[in-house]
């Protein structure tokens, strides 16, 4: 079982430019979603003057074919906006913005993790529930999961040719983080700045 | 005396590499250090190198420093979390070793235990920052230490010819704000992509110390360019080797490509740091050829 917790706006603030359009996953059986919290962080961003251009209510992110029919049927809405925060376990962050290569999506919870049943989450996309989403910062990209080490802080020197030192078959978690990053021309600043340990009490 | 004061006085620092055994019978280890010390202003000692089991670093600096021979501590997170690193580091200290080259490290599945567990608690910016708390009295969880901080020289390493190159000088540009104070790079064949990244670095300011694999043969040459990340060993050079199979096999080939990138990269950097992978008796003979002279004190 997941349980996600809606960060503190001042998590997000910061990272919003522009229409910043709101994406919530209300889910699945297998993961808490913190609702009220939720609305009460909603009305705190309006206030805040975010530029929120809209909200989309939605249930299992997590599936890549169901997420890609219900984007179609959103696509103006995604297109006009400039970020997108989506509140939602890792892997439904992930799978979204895995469908959007240009955009800014950012993580609107941290996932933990609860010991007994786990939930199906049928993607091809992990999430270790770390407790503390690194998703805003690494343009959708799971570092914890995407990079053989886990590595929080950027590349090691084992990449070759774009794959992992671990194995030929695996890309570099860290090079794909860094390509996207091109990709949006993202001013990387604040992943330049940050100097991340990780919490393992969480 | 500190590298980076070396650098200051606008000294050409130069650095060797040292594996301890596998065992504990250090006497080889020993003599290919005392052989090669008189040449180089430190020693780096590595922390199970390729993730090959081997006595312990922190142990073969010990030795070395009794002998008055600089060591540097080379430090990885594979092995340890941050409670075994931040008690070894503290360790070094008490020996005198000041010299440290902080390194995320290879990972398990490349070296000889491969069903062991890769640790990674910290990667080498976090390791870099766990030992500015140190120096500041505090250990990572902002605990205060018993008396006086101790005080190292911290060193990191970077990839010149990687490719891409960007997200090494990402991380590069994290470590110095971690407090990295040097660098030893990767092994460098291709002067014209060293120079270019030398171009780009230069505005941090912090001395780059360039790095040189003595090659042994033309199968390394390829397993290196096929496996090893960042490092190209371009045509030329191997067509070198392949000439004059006695002449490789001797070890002659390897010293003069050597020395030759030596005196290549020379101007472009502030020292250099030799990788011999056990060849530590052609050390002398590529600094003689080269024309570098370690000059100590
Ligand atoms: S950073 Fe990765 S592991 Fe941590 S919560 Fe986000 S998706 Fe999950
Ligand atoms: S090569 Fe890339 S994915 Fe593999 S451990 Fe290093 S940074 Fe992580």
């Amino acid at each position: 079982m997941l349980i996600t917790r809606v960060k503190k706006k001042d998590a997000i603030l910061s990272l919003c430019k522009g229409k910043t359009l709101l994406i919530a996953c209300f889910g699945c059986k297998e993961v808490h979603f913190e609702e009220k919290e939720y609305q009460a962080l909603k009305e705190d961003l309006k206030t805040s003057n975010l530029n929120i251009s809209g909200e989309i209510q939605l249930d299992y992110l997590c599936n890549d074919d169901y997420t890609n029919k219900r984007f179609e049927l959103h696509k103006k809405e995604i297109d006009e906006a400039e970020t997108i925060i989506i509140f939602s376990c890792g892997v439904g962050v992930q799978t979204f913005a895995g469908l959007i290569p240009g955009k800014t999506v950012l993580s609107g919870c941290d996932t933990y993790v609860l010991p007994g049943f786990s939930g199906f989450t049928p993607s091809s996309h992990d999430c270790e529930q770390c407790g503390e989403c690194m998703l805003g910062f690494t343009v959708g990209i799971c570092p914890v999961t995407a990079c053989s080490k886990g590595l929080l802080n950027g590349q090691c020197g084992g990449a070759k040719k774009g794959k992992c030192e671990v194995s030929k078959n695996k890309d570099c978690g860290w090079e794909r983080i860094y390509n996207r990053m091109t990709v949006l021309k993202k001013d990387d600043l604040t992943l330049k700045k940050m100097i991340r340990v990780r919490n393992y009490n969480k | 005396m500190h590298f980076t004061e070396l650098t200051k006085m606008g000294k050409f620092v130069i650095t060797s590499e040292l594996g301890p055994p596998k065992g504990f019978h250090i006497e080889k280890a020993l003599h290919e250090a005392e052989l090669v010390w008189p040449h180089v202003h430190a020693i780096n000692v590595t922390d199970n190198q390729s993730s090959v089991m081997r006595l312990s670093g922190l142990a073969m600096c010990k030795v070395l420093k009794d002998k008055n021979i600089e060591p540097v501590f080379q430090v990885t997170c594979r092995d340890r979390n941050r409670l075994a690193l931040q008690s070894d580091i503290l360790s070094a200290a008490l020996f005198g070793i000041d010299n440290l080259l902080l390194l995320t490290g290879d990972h398990t599945t490349l070296g000889d235990h491969k069903d062991a567990k890769p640790v990674f608690d910290l990667d080498s910016v976090s390791l870099a920052y766990m030992v500015k708390h140190l120096e500041e009295g505090k250990d990572l969880a902002g605990n205060a230490l018993d008396g006086e901080p101790p005080k190292f020289c911290k060193g990191a390493v970077v990839s010149p010819c990687a490719e891409p190159l960007e997200p090494q000088l990402f991380k590069m540009e994290k470590k110095i704000k971690a407090g990295i104070q040097f660098f030893q790079t990767q092994a460098v064949y291709e002067a014209d992509k060293f120079e270019k990244f030398m171009k780009r670095v230069k505005e941090f300011g912090v001395p780059v110390y360039v790095g040189i694999v003595v090659l042994k043969s033309v199968g390394m040459a390829r397993f290196m360019n096929e496996n090893v990340a960042g490092i190209n060993v371009p045509d030329n050079i191997i067509e070198e080797l392949k000439k004059d199979k006695e002449k490789t096999k001797s070890g002659q080939t390897g010293i003069e490509i050597s020395a030759r990138l030596i005196k290549e990269l020379k101007p472009l950097c502030q020292g250099v740091h030799l990788m011999p992978l056990g060849w530590d008796d052609k050390v002398p003979e590529i600094l003689k050829l080269s024309g570098i002279i370690a000059e100590k004190g």
